[in-house]
């Protein structure tokens, strides 16, 4: 089937089998490997990416079902010059160990703190429920999204 | 993922031909119980017939003594939605507690209550505040919608298209939830219709049912001490690793009465 879909700004119509997922389409199809697979059961959030401004668990979404949406990865927030707000807390803080979460961790983050703003640190830890770092640094993690709300 | 058939119907009619035509078809709302449920081969329909441009099965109505909401809203719209907000708080609030937000993003109230999962958090309100469900040909009372474990009084191919919920005077809804998945292994719903008291229980048994020995008591006396007097039998319960029948037992009074404390504040 074809799926047309805007990722990180740029529109694609792709042939996919229609049991691609979207995150298959994203790494497979289109390279972008900075999102990642951990559980591929919809616990981890690792796959976590914003679809129409929301964020999704990629694992969990069919590419059809991304159809006509827009899709942003970790790939679209920023560059390696000019990094997202977010992602220099993320940095500041040493908020990454092995930094396999931490693509899932920081489209999470981000959307939370678009929507509340001045959040605190128990809403930062009920907002990222569905993420999880199995190197367990979660203190930093909350310390750099709250970090980041300061400068979005 | 394995191989299936993948169909977007532009009408209620098309969906359910396409159902009828399928050897084994199943609709999809949000995927995310049905796509998990699939990758562990739980299931493994033919065709997933995806409800997304189906018309009519979005939008929230806020009615003078009811809350309408289509069966494709999102748990996150349901919990954000200013007018569910001040008209029937607990509803938003427990979409709010519904998994995680990446779920809440996705995950649909159609589905959710059409899975009849004995975990999941709506049906309480279904019961709960004596919801009415609405599909394509007819209105099911919520007291008769959920019948068994992932069985509703939904007919094959049966389209929820909206649900109404009630407003009451006052409601509260205590959930206990799993620590990993935040599923309900006892949730509460206790509401105030002007003195006639309703309760709707989740987690505890195969589906979501009313506690009427619990109903009873607080009718006539609406406190949380008096339910201490309740006797909940733990027979026919859910046993499983995360609880077993007699600690959900123990759980349905006091979240019961965690609820009926919140109600009173
Ligand atoms: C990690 C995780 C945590 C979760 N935690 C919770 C929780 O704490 N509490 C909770 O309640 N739920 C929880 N859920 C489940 C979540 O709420 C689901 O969104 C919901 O159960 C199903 O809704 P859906 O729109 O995703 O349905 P789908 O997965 O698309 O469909 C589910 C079933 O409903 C049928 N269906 C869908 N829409 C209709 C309709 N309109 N008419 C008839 N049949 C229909 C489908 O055919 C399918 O059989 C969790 C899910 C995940 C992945
Ligand atoms: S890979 Fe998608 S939730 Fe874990
Ligand atoms: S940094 Fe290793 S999983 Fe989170």
């Amino acid at each position: 089937m074809q799926v047309e879909v805007t990722v990180n700004g740029q529109a694609h119509v792709l042939e996919v089998a229609d049991n691609t997922l979207l995150v298959e389409l994203l790494r497979e199809n289109l390279g972008l490997t900075g999102t990642h697979v951990g559980c591929d059961t919809s616990q981890c959030g690792a796959c976590t990416v914003h679809m129409d401004g929301r964020s999704v668990k990629a694992c969990t979404v069919l590419a059809a079902q991304a159809q006509g949406a827009e899709v942003v990865t970790i790939e679209g927030i920023g560059s390696a010059d000019a990094l997202h707000p977010m992602q220099e807390a993320f940095r500041d803080c040493h908020a990454l160990q092995c930094g396999f979460c931490t693509p899932g961790m920081i489209m999470s983050a981000i959307d939370l703190v678009s929507r509340n703003p001045g959040i605190d640190n128990a809403g930062v830890r009920a907002g990222l429920e569905g993420n999880i770092c199995r190197c367990t640094g979660y203190h930093n993690i909350v310390r750099a999204v709250i970090q980041a709300a300061q400068n979005m | 993922m394995y191989p299936f058939n993948y169909h977007r119907p532009q009408s209620a009619d098309d969906a359910l031909a396409l159902f009828k035509a399928a050897e084994d078809g199943i609709y999809l709302a949000g995927g995310q119980t049905l796509l998990p449920t699939m990758k562990q081969r739980l299931a493994a329909p033919t065709d997933l017939i995806d409800l997304c441009n189906v018309p009519d099965l979005r939008g929230i109505e806020l009615e003078t003594q009811a809350v309408s909401v289509g069966a494709l809203t999102l748990h996150s719209e349901v919990a954000g939605h200013e007018g569910i907000r001040s008209a029937l708080p607990v509803l938003s609030s427990l979409a709010g507690e519904i998994g995680d937000s990446q779920v809440r993003n996705r995950g649909t109230l159609g589905g959710s209550v059409a899975n009849s999962d004995p975990a999941a958090d709506y049906p309480a309100a279904i019961v709960g505040l004596g919801a009415t469900i609405h599909t394509m040909d007819r209105s099911i009372e919520g007291d008769d919608f959920f019948k068994d474990l992932f069985e509703t009084a939904l007919n094959p191919g049966e389209l929820i298209t909206r649900i109404c919920f009630p407003v009451p005077e006052r409601a509260a809804y205590q959930k206990f939830p799993n620590p990993a998945s935040r599923y309900a292994i006892v949730g509460v719903l206790v509401a105030d219709f002007s003195g006639e008291i309703r309760v709707g229980v989740t987690g505890a048994g195969p589906c979501a049912f009313r506690a009427s020995g619990i109903e009873q008591v607080l009718n006539a006396d609406l406190s949380p001490e008096s339910i201490d007097a309740v006797e909940v039998p733990e027979s026919g319960f859910n046993n499983d690793l995360h609880a077993s029948a007699i600690y959900r037992a123990h759980l349905v009074k006091v979240m019961a009465k965690r609820a009926v404390a919140d109600l009173l504040n």
